[in-house]
């Protein structure tokens, strides 16, 4: 049974479609992210569900009941803005009360739940900081209290950790996550950060130009690429031109000097995709000569001019002597770690 | 660096300023110092100016209520005429930040207005639209039924404080539309998000926030009607007069000059202690804001 369903909501700007036939349903206590770049909809998505927007088409319901005809005010929804969106003029604790007092919780009640919502954000006796005098991160926090203490029945996350440092950005993700998981708020995550979707959440959605290319796990999303803008999105990957040769029995996946069985249902031109730590170093395969060799520490990066044109390589440093720069390599992967799409038409 | 060049690139600020300073000095440092003097000067009928070191002119206005209830006209006539732009200014401004892109800038450019026109002409409009009993906004007051009888606003406060409050917008609601840009642009939402209706957004969020900009406004509101001259003048005429007409008229129609010296430099006076006292206070009470 969805908790929150999406049934082909669209949005429409004038005659531009920003949002098309989005279709999800979430359970109960699920963490979903909203992934694509820039533009894709995913916002606008997210305001529809908080009723900033109203759908063009379609329903959104919560509990089976419609969401649409609700005031924002009265959805019950906690949402932290990229921005944060605190109020300036008010100090953390009220802040964070503000959602209370709308409620008419009673003020010693009041108290007890900002000083554990703070308290669970790891802001202990920041009661009486006003928003200017705290550090990016705990404006986030406190944002992300204010959302919680209310107990709403879905978290909505407009990019909460765009506006953070990397090494704090990291923190927070395994935060937010250990947050989630010990309340079990239905959570909603609007991000372009494929690391950060894949870290937090229980499902992807990934989206294009207003459309759901993908809905899955990080880790479906990740080793079966629905399309190849997926595939591209999602971590870095190489896309080899390939073809079915049917000449021969049984018939066979050729590119370059690469070949393998064919998988069943696909003929003619193909793209072949595989994640760049899948490929080996082997005596047989796509023959490729080295451009680059990079050093990262736990692993090598091998820039590579291939008979299919550049790839990527990346070895974990096992301590084994590497190819150098200039070296003539064959590049192989086993057939479960490509993912073969048709190519052109489709 | 050397110790010399070191000396020399301590002047440079100094001399790069120099002209600025000299013209600051010489036209308005100069001058004001020769106003102050001059209200301590002393002045016959016959005898003219004479220059000497008394204290008769700052005695004639501390103690003859004439003078005092000048001033406190003056002051009366700013105040209203600040709670008046504020009321409908702060409004003004938050309504015109909502509006899309090309009617806001229709709009403001209508605010604006006022200041593109001659302040005699803008005032001389006003007189046009309020002379007397048939006057236009009482004809068009009446028709709406609104009020009863004409209301005088030719040579009254009432008319002086509703001229200025028009020249005046426009300081009010730049000033509310300044601190409206510093909003955050989803803090509305955040707070619908919580449950605020539209109500509790204005009075709990927004007002708490523009607040800053409505009292800097209201600094710049108050010390220019208080020091007007034109509006005063033309809808006040020479019955209703306010601290500058009355300088004005010191100087140039009694020609007692250091009489006139001396209201001027209370107005000044007055003026500074007011403006610098409440922004002290503003910037105080709004720490949190102003950060």
């Amino acid at each position: 049974m969805a908790y929150l369903e999406l049934d082909r909501v669209a949005k429409q700007f004038g005659a531009q479609t920003v949002v098309d036939d989005f279709s999800l349903s979430v359970g109960k206590g699920e963490f979903i992210s909203f992934l694509g770049p820039s533009g894709c909809g995913k916002t606008t998505t997210l305001q529809m569900i908080a009723g900033f927007l109203d759908p063009t088409r379609g329903a959104i319901r919560l509990e089976g009941k419609d969401l649409t005809a609700i005031h924002p005010a009265k959805r019950g929804l906690g949402i932290v803005f990229q921005s944060y969106a605190l109020f300036p003029h008010m100090t953390a604790a009220e802040n964070v009360a503000f959602g209370l007092e709308m409620r008419g919780v009673p003020r010693t009640e009041r108290a007890e739940r900002v000083r554990a919502a703070l308290a669970m954000v790891g802001l202990a006796g920041y009661e009486d900081r006003h928003p200017r005098r705290m550090s990016g991160g705990q404006q986030q926090r406190v944002a992300l209290a204010r959302a919680l203490v209310i107990k709403p029945s879905v978290l909505l996350l407009d990019e909460p950790l765009s506006n953070l440092d990397a090494k704090l950005r990291e923190e927070m993700q395994i935060e937010l996550r250990q947050i989630q998981r010990t309340i079990g708020t239905t959570t909603i995550l609007v991000t372009h950060d494929q690391n950060e979707a894949m870290s937090l959440s229980d499902r992807i959605v990934v989206m294009s130009q207003g459309k759901i290319e993908q809905i899955g796990t990080p880790q479906e999303t990740y080793e079966r690429p629905a399309s190849a803008f997926v595939s591209q999105f999602l971590g870095k990957t190489n896309d080899f031109a390939g073809t079915i040769d049917r000449t021969v029995v049984p018939t066979q996946l050729v590119a370059g000097s690469w070949r393998a069985p064919a998988p069943a249902g696909l003929g003619g031109p193909v793209t072949v995709s595989v994640r760049p730590e899948r490929i080996g170093f082997g005596d047989t395969g796509l023959s490729a000569k080295i451009i680059t060799r990079i050093f990262q520490g736990n692993h090598w990066l091998f820039q590579c001019d291939s008979e299919c044109g550049p790839a990527i390589v990346i070895r974990q440093n096992d301590g084994k002597a590497q190819p150098a720069e200039g070296d003539a390599v064959r590049l192989t992967w086993r057939p479960e770690d490509m993912s073969v799409r048709a190519r052109g038409g489709a | 660096m050397s110790a010399a060049a070191e000396e020399r690139s301590a002047r440079t600020p100094w001399a790069l300023t120099a002209p600025a300073l000299m013209l600051f000095v010489g036209v308005l440092l100069i001058p004001l110092a020769m106003t102050v003097m001059l209200s301590f000067h002393d002045w016959g009928q016959y005898k003219g100016i004479e220059p000497v070191f008394i204290l008769k002119n700052w005695h004639e206005i501390a103690t003859d209520p004439y003078y005092a209830e000048m001033f406190w006209r003056t002051f009366r006539i700013a105040i209203l005429t600040t709670l008046l732009t504020a009321l409908l200014g702060a409004p003004e401004a938050y309504i015109l930040n909502r509006m899309s892109g090309r009617w806001k800038s229709f709009f403001l450019l209508v605010i604006l207005g006022p200041l593109l026109i001659s302040v005699v002409a803008r005032t001389l409009g006003w007189a046009l639209l309020f002379g007397g009993n048939n006057g236009l906004v009482n004809k068009l007051l009446m028709s709406l039924g609104a009020i009863r009888s004409p209301i005088p606003f030719m040579f009254t406060e009432t008319g002086m404080v509703v001229a200025l409050a028009h020249v005046m917008m426009p300081f009010m609601v730049l000033s509310v539309w300044a601190a409206l840009q510093r909003l955050d642009p989803q803090i509305e939402n955040a707070a619908m998000s919580l449950g605020a209706g539209p109500v509790t957004i204005i009075r709990r969020i927004i007002m708490p926030q523009i607040m800053p900009g409505v009292l800097s406004g209201a600094i710049i509101v108050f010390s220019l009607s208080a020091s007007a001259f034109a509006t005063p003048a033309i809808i006040g005429g020479r019955r209703l007069k306010v601290a500058a007409t009355l300088a004005y008229d010191e100087f140039l129609n009694t020609l007692n000059w250091p009489l006139g010296a001396a209201v001027a430099t209370l107005l000044l006076v007055a003026l500074v202690l007011i403006v610098v006292g409440s922004n002290a206070l503003i910037e105080r009470r709004y720490a949190e804001v102003f950060r």
